[in-house]
């Protein structure tokens, strides 16, 4: 119980935090690869505490669509460039001025950066519900195991 | 081409679409033909593979424009045949169309193709397409084991080919065909490389010993065996075998072999011939028998025999194409190709009856037919005494052409005459190719007569045959013309009927008369035969190495592949320490390491972090053994920090998390201790290797920081991550910038890795519901092995990404890192 009320507390935070991360990423600590694990994890302690269902429940789609999109993603901005006529993954800036917030810089490689983001944390969906799927029909109590774990 | 491939319909008028591309090849070959005629060859060269100085050469030549109308010729009227041979309601008829094309295609590509290479390609096409075609009727086991034993054979003789190929092209210092046979290099490599160029040749023309798969692709639909085994692909060989012995044949081993083989060939295919009951293979073997005496012809080298070879090929062509498409109206009129229980035709039947005849004697070489001029110049070709073996060879052709008349006879009597045929009585059980059984001739119908549009592509095969065996010389500047492109040495003259009163004559005369008494005799060579021993057929030549090859691979299988994945795991781990090690170890003699540690704090948890690895390695207990790596973990992340890399402290601390989250899914399904204890021997065995792995990855670590060029990447990225990649964090922009090429290969790759763990846990998952429950663990094959006895399973599989950016080394990056992990 202890373990399913921090996890809510602590889940939001965690998805919040991986997005900083992903978008901090170009000029501070982070990047779209710890972001995407950051969430991987915040889905895992999610998966701890409430078992599969509650992490299907957040993940609502498969966790194959978001790798899926996520190449498609990267992809795709590498091959952008490309078309315009410039070369492969070529980055372009773009500078927004949105009220409050003061400046923001677009760069095309947050799209890139985004695809990765949306693999690493699809992946680890995908392995949640493959391996969680596995173990579920021998282990029926997976209670005992969340509970030891909360104890050490 | 390819777009008919697809057609599911059942339309035959498709053939008629599939004939326009060889329609508009034999249009384009006869208006460019006074040209190449005149010794001017069509050429036409695309680059292909620029740095591997690949490219497709093609050359039209006199020789090669022969083999273009043939096979270009014939297959417009195959199609014509087709589009009356099959009933409209037969299946896939869009997709054999297609194929077909396709064929035509890549044969008209080979005998066009002036690059090694290029040819080497359209061959294997054709094996593939006729492959395909000779198996089109998938549901019959029998046709689609046929097609598999001719694409293994001319599949295999193909790769000893390309062998060959490449040596040729080597020594040579090019791969196009025709600068080599300007310029022929010599040496032992040509040698060895002209055998392995042969045996290819061999097995596409279906020469003994490799000629088992020709008689077994007659299972094919009698079309595709037309155009297969009369004009083209087992044309290939001979085509090849002309082209490179008028500047090889002086070579010591060259006609030594090829005519033993062609020989052989011919004469064991001409008595096996004769043994059949069944039309389409006994033109099956016959077929073989006149490639075996084509290969002679060719395979010589002389301008007489060259210019046999070609007279002979088109013959051959032109008799052998409509006596299949005559075999296949009687099948397709009367239900069977049994030879017993044919003869009874109501009437009607004058035409195709007339074709099949005139085409038989030609191939019989009866004169005034083509095939009769043909074999008269294969006879003059070896008249002229220059050796015992000339005499040798002459002889066997002219045995082999007495047998060739002996089973035409058999042929022609068996299916349009009630004549009991030599041999045993007709089994009980029905015909060989009929549908429905039937007893004895008495009890036969009469076939219905085919429509005069089924017969007509024959006829006028048969027509020509005819044409030309009387007025030869409108072939003459063809022939010649051919036959100089092939050998220079040939001087231009004319194909005449009558030759004069000379040897080739009385040999024919003697032929004929010989011939003509094996059929009369038929019954005693029948006999004959059956007490002959025989020799080991290709078949079972066939089979027994195919089970030997299969015997071999179970047992190398079941050697490598033990399933254990310790074994595994460390043969990859002894490879990776030992091949770079040696250099390392080399390399490194005499020089002192460089200083590794800066602080006592970085002492102090590295000490941490081999405790941890170390008692990670001992612990039984799986969930204690999952802390300790993860302990490993967390104090790499610690040193990243007092090194001053966030970036990477971050990412570690991620996966740990991650990696221990995963730990505790699959370990639940996992007994709590590792179960098997391995024996002291393996223990000792473990240890070693992984501390060598430990050392060796240290070593290299510390030796490749070190040795960095002082103006290294580096630098420059510092220097350009702001300006160009518009972030102060370089490692991000190195990432998603500099290096996102890798990235996006990455990311790639987990994808994959990704699919292939669902599929492995789909596969536990399976196995614990069929399995029996109170076993442990073992029905989770995949997911135990890989989680239970692989060092750090869950970490090590979504790391590339670190590894790459961690180990600071372009290149080694995923094996160093999953090497660390362990040390």
């Amino acid at each position: 119980m202890v373990l399913e009320m921090a996890v809510r507390v602590v889940f939001h935070t965690a998805l919040v935090m991986a997005l900083y991360l992903l978008f901090a990423g170009h000029n501070q600590p982070g990047g779209g690869f710890v972001g995407g694990l950051v969430a991987a994890a915040a889905l895992g302690l999610q998966y701890a505490a409430g078992g599969l269902d509650q992490v299907r429940l957040v993940g609502r789609v498969p966790g194959r669509y978001y790798v899926g999109t996520g190449l498609f993603v990267a992809t795709l901005t590498a091959m952008v460039p490309l078309v315009v006529g410039g070369d492969l993954l070529e980055s372009g800036k773009v500078k927004l001025h949105p009220p409050l917030l003061g400046e923001i810089k677009l760069i095309s490689v947050l799209a890139f950066d985004i695809g990765v983001f949306l693999v690493v944390m699809g992946l680890a969906l995908m392995m949640f519900s493959a391996f969680g799927e596995a173990a579920q029909p021998e282990h029926e109590g997976a209670d005992d195991l969340a509970d030891e774990r909360s104890g050490s | 081409m390819a777009l008919l491939t697809v057609g599911r319909s059942g339309d035959r008028r498709l053939f008629w679409v599939a004939a326009i591309p060889s329609v508009a090849v034999v249009v384009w070959a006869l208006a460019s033909a006074g040209g190449v005629l005149d010794g001017t060859p069509v050429t036409e060269s695309i680059t292909w593979v620029a740095g591997l100085d690949l490219s497709l050469d093609v050359r039209v030549d006199a020789f090669s424009l022969v083999m273009v109308v043939m096979v270009a010729g014939i297959g417009v009227l195959i199609h014509a045949y087709a589009a009356r041979y099959f009933n409209p309601d037969t299946p896939h008829l869009g997709r054999l169309a297609g194929l077909l094309t396709l064929f035509a295609g890549a044969m008209l590509g080979l005998v066009t193709a002036d690059n090694l290479l290029w040819l080497y390609a359209c061959w294997e096409l054709t094996s593939i397409t006729s492959y395909l075609l000779i198996g089109w009727d998938d549901r019959d086991p029998n046709a689609r084991s046929s097609a598999l034993q001719a694409l293994l054979m001319t599949g295999a003789g193909g790769l000893v080919m390309l062998v060959g190929f490449v040596l040729m092209g080597q020594a040579a210092g090019t791969y196009e065909l025709s600068a080599i046979v300007a310029n022929p290099p010599g040496g032992t490599t040509v040698s060895v490389a002209l055998v392995f160029i042969l045996i290819g040749a061999f097995t596409k023309s279906a020469q003994w010993p490799f000629s088992s798969w020709l008689p077994g692709a007659m299972v094919a639909p009698t079309p595709i065996s037309a155009y297969l085994h009369s004009a083209t692909m087992v044309k290939a060989g001979v085509y090849l075998v002309a082209r490179l012995a008028p500047p090889f044949a002086h070579l010591g081993f060259w006609r030594p072999l090829l005519f033993t083989v062609g020989l052989t060939t011919m004469v064991l295919g001409g008595a096996k011939a004769l043994q059949q009951y069944d039309l389409k293979r006994l033109l099956a073997f016959g077929t073989v028998s006149q490639l075996g005496f084509l290969m002679v012809l060719f395979g010589a080298g002389s301008p007489e025999a060259t210019l046999a070879g070609v007279a002979l090929i088109v013959a051959h062509a032109l008799f052998k194409a409509p006596l299949f498409m005559v075999v296949g109206i009687l099948d397709h009129q009367a239900h069977t190709r049994d030879l017993r229980l044919l003869g009874r035709y109501g009437p009607g039947w004058q035409g195709p009856r007339w074709a099949a005849i005139l085409s038989g004697a030609s191939m019989a070489g009866v004169p005034l037919l083509f095939g009769f001029i043909a074999k008269e110049a294969a006879y003059e070709a070896f008249a002229h005494p220059d050796g015992a073996g000339t005499w040798v060879v002459l002889a066997g052709i002219v045995g082999g052409s007495m047998l060739t008349f002996a089973y035409t006879a058999r042929l022609l009597l068996g299916a349009f005459s009630t004549r009991p045929v030599a041999g045993r009585p007709v089994p009980v059980d029905g015909g060989l190719g009929g549908t429905d059984g039937r007893g004895t001739t008495e009890e036969l119908e009469e076939a219905p007569a085919p429509t005069w549009a089924f017969w007509a592509p024959a006829g006028a095969l048969a027509a020509i045959t005819v044409v030309l065996g009387a007025t030869p010389d409108l072939l003459s500047r063809l022939t010649y013309g051919a036959a100089a492109a092939l050998n220079p040495q040939v001087e231009p003259g004319h194909l005449a009927l009558w030759h004069g009163l000379k040897l080739p004559l009385a040999l024919s005369a003697l032929t004929i008369g010989v011939g003509v008494a094996l059929a009369a005799g038929a019954g005693q060579v029948w006999r004959f035969q059956e007490r002959l021993p025989g020799l080991p057929s290709g078949n079972s030549i066939y089979l027994g190495s195919l089970e030997a090859l299969n015997r071999t691979a179970a047992w190398l299988a079941g050697r490598v592949q033990s399933g254990s994945l310790p074994t595994y795991v460390g043969v990859v781990l002894v490879t990776a320490v030992v091949v770079p090690g040696v250099a390392l170890a080399g390399e490194l003699q005499g020089t002192d390491l460089p200083a590794f540690a800066d602080s006592s704090g970085e002492v102090g948890l590295m000490g941490l972090v081999i405790t941890a690895a170390a008692a990670a390695a001992v612990i039984r207990r799986r969930l204690a053994a999952v802390l300790c790596l993860g302990a490993v973990g967390y104090g790499m992340s610690l040193l990243y920090v007092l090194r001053g890399a966030p970036d990477l402290a971050l990412t570690q601390v991620g996966i740990e998390t991650l990696g221990a989250v995963l730990f505790v899914l699959v370990l639940r399904v996992l007994p709590r201790q590792f179960d098997e204890r391995p024996t002291t021997l393996g223990r000792v065995v473990r240890l070693t290797i992984s501390g060598a792995v430990g050392l060796f990855v240290f070593v290299f670590a510390l030796v490749a920081g070190a040795s960095r060029p002082p103006s290294g990447v580096s630098d420059e990225f510092l220097a350009r991550s702001v300006s160009e990649g518009g972030g102060s964090n370089v490692v991000n922009v190195i990432l998603v910038d500099f290096r996102g090429f890798d990235t996006l290969g990455e990311i790639t790759v987990l994808t994959v890795a990704a699919l292939g763990l669902v599929a492995l846990a789909r596969v536990g998952v399976r196995g614990l519901t069929v399995g029996a429950p109170d076993d442990d663990a073992p029905q989770l094959p995949g997911l135990r092995a890989y989680l239970g006895d692989a060092d750090r399973p869950g970490g090590s599989t979504p790391l590339p990404r670190s590894g790459a950016t961690r180990s600071g080394v372009p290149g080694s990056g995923e094996g160093a890192d999953d090497q660390q992990g362990s040390s």
